[in-house]
């Protein structure tokens, strides 16, 4: 069982007030989390006692910041079941690390008469680089769509594969949705098309267990602050042999094996992907970051999300809003509503004054929202240190607007 | 050069009626909810001079406006149609009767400050695109009657 009470204590921002004085109720986490002292003070302790170049320079500090340079490459890959620190790449954001695929094997690879194959519920960062890579390669899009219920069609999907499909590039939880899809008959479907298969693990990694040997996916890309971590930095894990065959993204510094005015050869992984000086202190925050979501667990955290989505649907089943996607069961931590007579965007504004943080909007979603028919929802989404008096709060705070708005 | 309203904003002197800073519900005075539930003038000329549409898409507003011109240059009638939150369709609602039977120079000369003055209500800078689509829609109308614009399609 997690203790968010006790959770909370290491978030100071979590104490502070908003709009005149209420307490701060932050339900905007699958948009980025706040972060723990643990991790605030590791990456502060790093530019106080540490802070040097990594790589190449010769020198006590340029060892210490190198040592914690790998040694992140390292943790990020022992929590994701990665096979070794040469598999994981880091990058800006969830977003680069997409666009890292999409340039080096998309763009180089794709021919006219591939397909590439993505669903309804993408977010836009791992849409709009597959329309940019299939527009410029004359590779065909495939779009998969959703069942009713808001979970991704699988019979389509299955439909959708043929020796032509190259790339698939599927979520494992949507940000709008919720829905959790099955990324392990995905990566088999897949697979057997003869497909490489990209997951994107923004909304899934920081909530629950991730295990890319058990579900053997070659890409899984995530964002580190939306794990308790700092902004700056992103992950892309990559299969050794997928890596090893792909050409890198940016080029410039680090990257480099040896440089001549002919040419140059490319630098052992991880670092051939990493051009330039990499983001270290950032590499330093998610260590810290994932021993602290580790200490708490994940699959205690999944427990504690699921428990708090059932009853944020408990409550709300007495408000006439309308739930976007499928039961608490088959998704994660986060609820996207609509309501009746308020737009979203007004919704979001009279909760900031309840204190209540939301997203509202299309999500980065646009080509779902069109699909549902929808122009925008306002999205509760949850984490470690969330309550039950928050949701209460959430719940109370959307009836309160309906009473602004005289409904 | 003049300050943009978000810089008067950002300064804190833009129109706030409240004193207060600007909240929500401050935002949602009777008169907002009132053109919001009872838009006026919503619904679409035929024919139209000119008919054009615009989208936030920060929120997925949209607005769209049909007027005519009268041979004294001044807008006879105006409709406009739309969805989104209630500040943008408020706004279109309060705009739309302000301009009905004004000539076009007077209209053209409306500028940001105004239109919020004309809501009444303090507008947070995120929601500042709500509150003056209804607007820009208005001047792209007007550009493309005035043929410095093409139509669209």
């Amino acid at each position: 069982m997690l203790d968010a009470k006790a959770v909370r204590r290491d978030f100071p921002i979590l104490d502070r007030k908003v709009s005149g004085g209420k307490p701060l109720v932050y339900l905007d986490n699958a948009a980025t989390t706040q972060k723990p002292t643990q991790v605030i003070d590791a990456m502060d302790r790093y530019y106080r006692e540490t802070n040097s170049n990594v790589h190449r320079s010769i020198h006590e500090l340029g060892e210490r910041a190198t040592e914690q340079y790998v040694a992140a490459h390292e943790r990020v890959a022992e929590f994701i079941g990665a096979s070794s620190y040469e598999e994981i790449v880091f990058t800006k954001n969830c977003t680069e690390a997409l666009n890292l695929v999409a340039y080096s094997r998309g763009l180089r690879e794709l021919k006219p008469g591939d397909e590439v194959v993505i669903s309804q519920m993408e977010h836009h960062s791992n849409f709009v680089p597959w329309l940019e890579v299939c527009r410029l390669t004359g590779a065909k899009l495939r779009i998969v769509p959703l069942t009713p219920e808001g979970m991704l069609d699988m019979a389509a999907y299955e439909a959708a594969l043929s020796r032509r499909t190259r790339l698939v590039s599927l979520t494992a939880m949507s940000n709008v949705l919720g829905t959790i899809t099955p990324v392990k008959e995905i990566v088999k479907l897949g697979h057997e098309a003869g497909a490489t298969v990209i997951i994107d693990g923004a909304q899934s990694v920081p909530h629950s267990a991730t295990d890319v040997r058990a579900t053997g996916e070659d890409f899984l890309a995530f964002s580190a602050h939306k794990m308790l971590g700092p902004t700056g930095i992103g992950v892309l894990y990559g299969r050794r042999e997928k890596l090893l065959e792909m050409e890198p993204f940016l080029f410039g510094g680090e990257m480099i094996g040896r440089v001549t005015n002919e040419g140059a050869t490319w630098n052992d992984l991880p670092w051939k992907f990493e051009a330039g000086t990499p983001v270290i202190a950032e590499a330093v925050g998610l260590h810290a970051a994932i021993d602290y979501l580790d200490a708490l667990g994940m699959d205690a955290i999944h427990q504690h999300e699921r428990k708090l989505v059932e009853r944020a649907f408990e409550r709300l089943a007495h408000l006439p809003v309308k739930i976007i996607g499928p039961p608490p069961s088959k998704r994660g931590g986060l609820v996207a509503v609509e309501m009746e007579g308020i737009h979203a965007h007004d919704l979001a504004s009279l909760l900031n004054d309840q204190g209540v943080a939301v997203r509202a909007g299309h999500h980065c979603a646009q080509p779902l929202m069109n699909a549902l028919g929808i122009a925008s929802t306002v999205r509760a989404s949850f984490y470690v240190y969330n309550t039950p008096a928050e949701v209460d709060a959430f719940v109370a705070a959307l009836e309160h607007a309906r009473k602004v708005f005289q409904l | 050069m003049t300050d943009g309203i978000e810089d008067r904003i950002a300064r804190g002197s833009a129109p706030n009626p409240s004193g207060a800073a600007p909240s929500g519900e401050d935002m949602y005075r009777e008169h907002i909810l009132d053109h919001y539930k009872h838009p006026r003038n919503f619904g679409v000329l035929k024919p139209a001079a000119v008919d054009h549409e615009a989208n936030n898409p920060l929120c997925g507003d949209q607005i769209r406006l049909t007027f005519n011109v009268n041979d004294k240059d001044e807008i006879s009638d105006v409709k406009f149609t739309g969805r989104g939150c209630a500040i943008s369709q408020a706004s279109a609602s309060l705009l739309t009767s302000r301009v009905k039977g004004k000539p076009l120079s007077e209209i053209k000369a409306i500028d940001r400050d105004q239109v919020v003055q004309m809501l009444g209500i303090p507008i947070s800078p995120v929601r500042l695109k709500c509150a003056l689509l209804s607007l820009a829609v208005l001047r792209e109308g007007i550009e493309i009657y005035e043929k410095k614009l093409p139509p669209p399609g």
